[in-house]
């Protein structure tokens, strides 16, 4: 049976982890290898770094940091964060990455998806979707952080980019983003129930029933956190421990 | 030992590339050559062909290349030289891909690939994420691999061996998905052994031991 993937995500800039788990054993803290390292020896289930100073001069270490996890650590490994072209996915995948994030991107030319996925497969391609409630049950994507509205309805969003090729959907709640409140439900399953590709619900995670509450409510496949595994509230295993005994199928490492 | 890792501009060979050097270093088994080059080809003890992306692609991929895909043929039909693949580089193994188009495989394990059809409609495609392998046969490359062992998997098309013999290990997603098959000296997974930590790695050690 399929298991629910638990997924931390590392905010890396200048190849520092900006937000980063404190581990005590680490050597460099800041560095986002060990920070993967450590997250493959707890049993995570992929790992997401995502680049949030991303500018064409500082591409470069992305693709350096991707080649050295790729060199230790064996599970899979997606990257985000200023993915503009099918040129950015390609050297990203050829650095090591296994799954490559389109933003903002992906707003501005949703056909870029198309490119990217007919040239790597769909199975690399994932999409970021930023989304703010604006009314009951309706979801507009922001972009730029949050700041800009684009008018773009979030489920239809999603519908369209899945048709061009997008393999995967990385759900962000601006609106539960950094509040601890939980993930949006209400959006998550609308998105996850209108699209035939695995969804990762994102943004609000402050418990481990939050989490819970994302796969049996939210119909998501996998979930995301940052800060309750990085500021050591809970380990991957506490909470791998906590959606099994809710009955959710996970890999117990 | 020389073993070649086939690249065909099919994706991301880094992280198998860095794997099975590992377990190369680790076993004393010899380079790890990444090549397209068909002489290396028709003088390796082991090959090893991935595949990311969709099934008619990869097989153009590898027939663009002169000679390449002689040079692998007459490796393991004459030779019998051990191969592994993975994912669409399994999937190549199988007679017949029905991937947008019919296109025939190398034909070493009988079968066909069609796209996945989960009896449960609420289970997405592509199978995406950890899941538990059901061993079917015992098999060298399989040693010290368990049912219940997790294995990475990314794939929306999945292999149907005619003869049940061919199939090592499954999956369940709605229905068996094919895992491992192997007939002679040629063997694949549908999973991604370099990204599933320590099973698989243990299967790519295993395969680099495999004396057929």
């Amino acid at each position: 049976m399929l298991k629910t993937r638990i997924i931390p995500c590392l905010d890396v800039a200048d190849g520092r982890v900006v937000k980063g788990v404190n581990f005590v054993d680490l050597v460099d803290a800041g560095d986002p290898v060990e920070q993967a390292r450590a997250y493959d020896a707890a049993g995570a289930d992929e790992l997401c770094f995502l680049d949030i100073h991303a500018t064409h001069e500082n591409r470069g270490t992305m693709y350096e940091l991707a080649t050295r996890t790729a060199e230790q650590c064996f599970m899979p490994l997606t990257i985000g964060g200023g993915v503009r072209t099918v040129e950015d996915v390609r050297n990203l995948l050829l650095a090591g990455a296994d799954k490559v994030s389109f933003n903002s991107a992906a707003v501005a030319d949703p056909d870029v998806v198309a490119r990217a996925a007919d040239k790597f497969g769909s199975q690399c391609i994932v999409v970021a979707i930023d989304a703010k409630t604006v009314a009951p049950g309706i979801w507009e994507i922001f972009t730029h952080g949050g700041r800009k509205p684009t008018g773009i309805d979030a489920v239809e969003f999603a519908r369209l980019v899945v048709a061009k090729g997008a393999g995967e959907i990385l759900l962000t709640s601006m609106d539960r983003d950094g509040t601890k409140a939980g993930f949006n439900i209400p959006l998550t399953r609308a998105v996850a129930d209108a699209v035939p590709v695995p969804v990762i619900a994102s943004g609000g995670v402050g418990t481990l029933d939050h989490l819970v509450e994302g796969v049996t409510e939210g119909h998501a496949s996998a979930v995301l956190a940052a800060s309750i595994f990085h500021f050591g509230t809970y380990s991957i295993a506490e909470a791998k421990a906590h959606m099994a005994a809710a009955g959710i199928p996970m890999r117990l490492t | 030992m020389t073993t070649v890792l086939i690249d065909y501009d099919s994706g991301n060979l880094h992280s198998a590339e860095k794997a099975f050097q590992r377990m190369a270093a680790e076993g004393g088994h010899g380079p790890i050559i990444v090549t397209a080059d068909p002489d290396l080809v028709s003088k390796a003890d082991r090959i090893v062909l991935p595949g990311d992306g969709a099934f008619p692609a990869c097989r153009r991929g590898l027939q663009t290349i002169d000679g390449l895909e002689a040079a692998i043929v007459g490796a393991v039909e004459q030779r019998g030289v051990p191969f592994l693949g993975i994912c669409v580089g399994m999937q190549m193994l199988a007679s017949w891909g029905r991937e947008y188009e019919d296109v025939a495989g190398f034909g070493w394990v009988r079968g066909e690939v069609a796209r996945i059809t989960p009896a449960d409609r609420a289970l997405k495609v592509p199978h995406m994420g950890w899941n538990d392998l059901i061993i079917d046969r015992p098999h060298p490359v399989l040693a010290g691999i368990e049912t219940g062992d997790h294995a990475y998997f990314v794939h929306s098309y999945a292999m149907r061996v005619a003869d049940p013999a061919d199939l090592l290990a499954h999956v369940d997603y709605g229905g068996a998905v094919t895992a491992i098959i192997g007939r002679d000296t040629v063997v694949g997974t549908q999973f991604h052994p370099e990204k599933s930590q320590s099973a698989g790695l243990r299967l790519i050690a295993n395969f680099l031991d495999w004396r057929p």
